[in-house]
């Protein structure tokens, strides 16, 4: 396990270098202790609220048209995580689900399949043999989801569950109530753990930014994700409001961006949760290209979390061909 | 001191889900007397307006054919209502609008008023008239239903700008649809006022949204768009209404064609406008279940 480079990540430039003179020499010792983490946060920069909501609301009055817009609205289509996370989803719900994620939009061949399909861990076995042969990922929620309270060996069960169900991804969700009591090293500690038993899956960390207060919340987790070997960071779970939002997509972002600038380890961002029009994910995209750079414009890099925003990505990409604007009812629902 | 008083000139702007915004485009025209002297600035709708209104329409549709008849008239009366007590305005505006004298507007307005109590009437009854209890051979009743056709998009006549509007819209609102209608092109005034007039009563938000601009340019889009499910194509340019009843049979709308001339909107109506935008819905019942 040591060998693996996601789990134990390396500094490979100085503080000096980074321009970010508390930069520590050596992450194994962040993470060592208690101590370790808050000297760690007490080093990492401040965010800057009114800098953050004001650049995103500068970046989002960006106008993207014509083929470019073409291009974004099939980008984005690609990035789509297709979720469904009711109670009362049957297989028969998540299979048909599968079809949509295999061909969006059965009368044009040319829309790109979605990223992954997004469901229970009782579900990945039906989701896994409606996908088969399809480029498709199966991506499972994990370890509490979505209130993250439970103990780690029940947490560490549904993890392996989804995972020995063929799940290709796990979201697991950090346990919010430990960050913001302070015991960091517990919530390090169990993605950590998760991260083991994932094994070959890769590992989404759910960071519930809705219910972690500040911005400064937000980036601490975000590190402590990336420092536990999180291979995307996530937004939120759909289940709590505000879900994501362009500001925290920014500090997410320039995390990432940062972590790969301090250890070149590539972790990628999902957004989840209150974006249905293609408008706001291209919002999202512009922000994306502007903080973390053209190499996250890929599924591999960003995604993003929704059910109904692939219809409405559908509807524009329709608008964009034909002139015509499309109606809810020329496209399948979920 | 009221020479020395600044004079108010009015900048009306569009009525979309209950909301009066600015053209997404931000452009405005200007409305004119018969002699050109200026009325006022109306907003002047685009493209994406036309998208915003179908959209506002379509989410409130379900909610309003959802409302029971009853309240749908008295809604229907609430706005007659209103209307009446806005009278001098109104004649005021028609007589700018129309170049017609005060005894006429007077009585267009009073008629205005009159069709719109006429039309709540009918909420609770047009059912019984478009709708039959069918004899089958079998132990079964089977009945047929009107329901509202869904968003119509409704193209106002172009010379009576309150009369005309009123008889158009009030049939197609009353059996459960929500409407898009772009307003007379060079008579705007009474139709963005009539908003207001909507906006105060206990209409909901989007049942009825109103665009001001050119025809020309609007309802292209509005008989492409796929989402609309009727039009009525009453103040469509003789030149257009071709070319627009081919764009509305790309998703099978239902559409009502344009007359060949403006009919006199004083005659009392029959109910042919009401039906034109329903749905016949048959259901079988087992007889002793």
């Amino acid at each position: 396990m040591a060998s693996n480079t996601q789990l134990e990540p390396v500094s490979r430039r100085t503080g000096q270098q980074l321009g970010w003179p508390g930069f520590p020499s050596s992450l194994s010792e962040v993470t060592a202790s208690e101590l370790g983490i808050r000297r760690f946060f007490g080093g990492l920069p401040g965010v800057d609220q009114v800098g953050v909501e004001g650049r995103v609301a500068a970046l989002a009055t960006r106008s993207i048209k014509a083929s470019s817009k073409l291009a974004a609205l099939d980008m984005a289509i690609s990035m789509v995580d297709l979720t469904t996370l009711e109670g009362a989803d049957t297989p028969g719900k998540v299979r048909a689900l599968c079809g949509k994620a295999r061909q969006p939009a059965p009368l044009d061949p040319d829309v790109p399949s979605v990223a992954a399909v997004c469901v229970y861990p009782d579900l990945v076995e039906v989701a896994k043999a409606a996908l088969t042969g399809s480029s498709v990922a199966v991506a499972s929620v994990a370890a509490a989801f979505p209130s993250g309270r439970a103990e780690l060996a029940v947490k560490l069960a549904d993890v392996r569950s989804a995972v020995d169900a063929g799940a290709d991804e796990v979201d697991m969700v950090i346990d919010r109530g430990a960050f913001l009591a302070g015991r960091y090293l517990a919530v390090f500690d169990e993605i950590r753990a998760v991260k083991e038993a994932c094994g070959q899956a890769h590992l989404k960390v759910i960071l519930e930014t809705g219910e972690l207060v500040t911005y400064d919340n937000v980036k601490r987790s975000a590190w402590l994700a990336m420092l536990g070997g999180a291979d995307f960071v996530k937004t939120s779970t759909g289940k709590v409001s505000p879900a994501a939002t362009l500001p925290v997509a920014l500090v997410l972002l320039e995390a990432v961006r940062d972590f790969d600038e301090a250890t070149g380890a590539k972790v990628g961002v999902k957004v989840a949760g209150g974006i249905r029009s293609a408008k706001d994910a291209l919002r999202y995209l512009v922000v994306v290209k502007e903080t973390a750079g053209e190499e996250w414009l890929d599924p591999a890099r960003f995604r993003f979390g929704a059910s109904s925003l692939l219809n409405d990505l559908l509807m524009q990409r329709s608008k964009q061909l034909t002139g015509e604007y499309a109606g809810p009812e020329d496209f399948s629902k979920e | 001191m009221s020479d020395s008083r600044i004079e108010v000139r009015k900048t009306y702007k569009l009525y979309i889900g209950g909301m009066f915004p600015r053209s997404e485009s931000g452009r405005t025209f200007v409305v004119s007397d018969e002699r050109g002297a200026f009325l006022a600035n109306v907003a002047l709708a685009s493209r994406k307006d036309v998208r915003d209104a179908v959209a506002a329409a379509r989410r409130a549709q379900s909610r309003w054919a959802g409302a029971t008849a009853y309240n749908r008239g008295q809604v229907l009366y609430r706005i007659a209502e209103m209307l009446e007590d806005r009278r001098a305005q109104f004649v005021e505006l028609v007589v700018l609008s129309e170049a017609v004298s005060a005894r006429i507007a007077r009585a267009c307005v009073d008629t205005a008023v009159d069709r719109l109590v006429w039309y709540a009437g009918w909420a609770d009854k047009f059912a019984q008239v478009a709708g039959s209890s069918n004899p089958v051979a079998g132990p079964y009743f089977n009945f047929s239903i009107p329901e509202a056709t869904g968003v119509v998009a409704v193209l106002a006549p172009q010379a009576s700008s309150l009369l005309g509007l009123v008889s158009v819209v009030a049939p197609a609102v009353v059996t459960g649809n929500a409407v898009v209608v772009v307003a007379s092109e060079l008579r705007p005034l009474p139709a963005v006022t009539l908003a207001e007039v909507l906006a105060s009563s206990d209409l909901p938000g989007g049942v009825v949204n109103l665009l001001t601009g050119r025809v020309g340019e609007l309802s292209p889009v509005l008989a492409a768009h796929r989402d609309v499910d009727a039009m009525d194509l009453c103040g469509a340019p003789a030149a257009l209404a071709t070319d627009l009843e081919r764009a509305a049979a790309t998703n099978v709308k239902r559409v009502l064609r344009p007359p060949l001339a403006e009919p006199d909107w004083m005659e009392l109506p029959t109910p042919s406008r009401m039906l034109a935008f329903v749905e016949t819905k048959t259901v079988w019942h087992p007889i002793g279940i």
